[in-house]
């Protein structure tokens, strides 16, 4: 019984997103919250955030991402803790590690939820389907489920300083379960926070009419918004920005607080990857594109005249 | 050692979706369905790696109904030389896991060495049945590459890491490769690809011709109650003189939405 909940760590403490799981799977009231930690890193602090006991597989082989590894791992913790729930952040881990834990121990996966909902004793998830077009219940009936969470979809309370029980072992694993090697980890190419992961968002579109034109306004006015630059198909295609700076159903599927678009029409796939951003702006010069029927606020005009003003606007602001 | 492709159909990414009736899933009356983007590229990948002398064949696994051979033989027509398309009543109601035995049932009736597989099918995106498949098989996996180089027995791969950061991973096959955007670009179909792809055979088996059950596919995951996301409330547009509009916007930013 209770939930498990698979904690991220970068650079050896926590990330938000387990602070995030851990409060939800505590309020949730379906038992005890354990946290799993792999690899080495401060868990003091999970405790103060939902955690009633942490399993901390402190071994150097989980330090780096490898499938074997990582799922071997998962299904010894579940083994450890009888968990009936396992959540984690949906995540590139999440991703490559739940659905071959779920084909090993015959649990269901429930993908990407947003929401989670306690409902007689069992968890339901909310989870968008067809890139958020449509939104669909899903709930695990085997012994076992495991949920991912898209990252921002809770809010985080301050920590209540409680302490945590921590078990230390080396989670059962060793070099010999590590299949896929790593070799070499290229660092992404700008410095911003990813795009799914970030709270703020400034995207262009082809109104760019060049890679200059994007590197000149976009980038600008996403440092001055503290936000990551983020693209529509269209200016990915025209090879104004990377592929992985796309958004949309193609491209990836973002959740910020602040979403800027530039010059983006709103097709209906690029409109499904960011429909659930908090607030939405958007400057176009056509006063019908189908961006405006979503956006917050709104600005008819043109994006080489609003960029720069805004830019100035949000460095007083925020500086 | 054969190359193996696994394709679904999939409402085309412009489809305006409509919940039915009994909310178990969508309108598909007016849908146009076409090949899932992502596959793609597993599908660019398998054909490449054959012709660079990698495989022999590529065959193209897949679930479905007589109402996918278009897109198969789309598919056909892009360089994969037959199909084995599972096609039985009981997968009506599997889930992705059920997905995942059939396709591992098919992979290994075919003894396929690799196999390619879009990073995620833009209907259920979940993303799930080719590392179910991986782990069903023994083989290894990985997840959303953009680069490829296959080496006798081994490989080497560029894989989406979190955080935006790439990893250059290396492993053995047999394995299973989920392809993402930036991998390669899929070529069209030519004329005379889309007449000889006709003559190409697509073999229809069932659930028991490869070995499984019904109740191997059994689902384990039961999706309910869909609906579409609420509206998003009106929004408004600031209009004026263009500074004047900036320094609005801005203050409205920190102080209505308070998101700055």
């Amino acid at each position: 019984m209770g939930i498990l909940v698979l904690c991220d760590t970068d650079g050896g403490a926590p990330r938000k997103s387990a602070y995030e799981l851990l409060g939800k799977a505590k309020a949730l009231g379906l038992g005890p919250v354990t946290a799993l930690v792999l690899g080495s890193a401060d868990v003091s602090s999970l405790g103060g955030y939902g955690a009633d006991a942490v399993l901390h597989y402190d071994n150097a082989v989980l330090g780096t991402y490898s499938t074997g590894a990582v799922v071997k791992a998962l299904a010894n913790a579940i083994a450890a803790t009888g968990a009936q729930y396992v959540l984690a952040s949906a995540n590139q881990v999440a991703r490559d590690a739940f659905p071959r834990l779920s084909a090993r121990i015959g649990a269901g996966y429930a993908v990407e939820c947003t929401d989670l909902r306690s409902e007689g004793g069992k968890l339901v998830g909310r989870r968008p389907v067809y890139a958020g077009k449509a939104l669909v219940d899903v709930a695990t009936n085997s012994a076992v489920g495991l949920y991912s969470v898209r990252p921002n979809s809770f809010p985080i309370g301050a920590s209540t300083g409680a302490s945590a029980p921590v078990t230390v072992s080396d989670g059962g694993v060793s070099a010999a379960d590590v299949d896929v090697k790593v070799v070499q980890t290229l660092a992404p190419e700008g410095k911003e926070v990813d795009l799914t992961e970030a709270d703020r968002i400034v995207s262009g579109g082809r109104s760019l009419k060049s890679k200059e034109g994007f590197d000149s306004v976009v980038r600008p006015l996403a440092a001055a918004v503290h936000a990551t630059p983020g693209a529509s198909r269209a200016a990915v295609d025209a090879g104004y920005a990377h592929h992985g700076d796309q958004v949309g159903q193609t491209g990836k599927v973002v959740n910020p607080s602040l979403y800027i678009a530039l010059g983006i029409s709103g097709a209906i796939q690029h409109l499904a990857g960011m429909r659930t951003s908090r607030v939405i702006v958007a400057v176009n010069k056509d006063a019908d594109a189908p961006i405006f029927q979503y956006a917050t606020y709104g600005i008819v005009g043109d994006l080489f005249e609003y960029a720069p003003l805004l830019q100035k606007e949000f460095e007083k602001a925020l500086s | 050692m054969k190359i193996g492709v696994c394709l679904k159909q999939v409402p085309a990414t412009d489809t305006r979706v409509v919940v039915n009736p009994t909310a178990s899933g969508i309108l598909t009356n007016d849908v146009k369905w076409e090949i899932n983007p992502y596959d793609d590229y597993a599908l660019e990948e398998a054909v490449r790696q054959k012709a660079a002398g990698k495989g022999t064949e590529v065959v193209i696994l897949t679930v479905g109904g007589a109402e996918t051979e278009q897109r198969l033989r789309d598919a056909l027509a892009r360089g994969a030389d037959r199909v084995v398309r599972v096609d039985d009543p009981a997968m009506a109601g599997a889930d992705a896991l059920g997905y995942a035995r059939a396709l591992a049932a098919a992979a290994k009736a075919e003894d396929v060495g690799v196999l390619f597989c879009g990073r995620q099918a833009v209907d259920g995106d979940n993303g799930a049945v080719p590392a179910m498949i991986a782990e069903l098989l023994g083989w290894s996996q990985v997840s959303w590459i953009d680069k490829l180089a296959i080496d006798g027995g081994s490989f080497t791969a560029n894989r989406a890491a979190g955080g935006g950061a790439k990893e250059v991973v290396t492993g053995a096959l047999p394995g299973v490769f989920t392809c993402d955007k930036g991998l390669n670009e899929p070529r069209m179909a030519t004329l005379p690809n889309i007449m000889a792809a006709k003559k190409k055979p697509i073999v229809v088996k069932n659930l028991d011709a490869i070995g499984l059950s019904a109740g191997a596919v059994a689902p384990l995951v039961a999706e309910t109650a869909m609906s579409l996301p609420p509206a998003r409330p009106a929004g408004r547009k600031l209009t004026g003189d263009a500074a004047t509009v900036a320094a609005e916007l801005v203050r409205l930013l920190r102080e209505e939405a308070k998101v700055i």
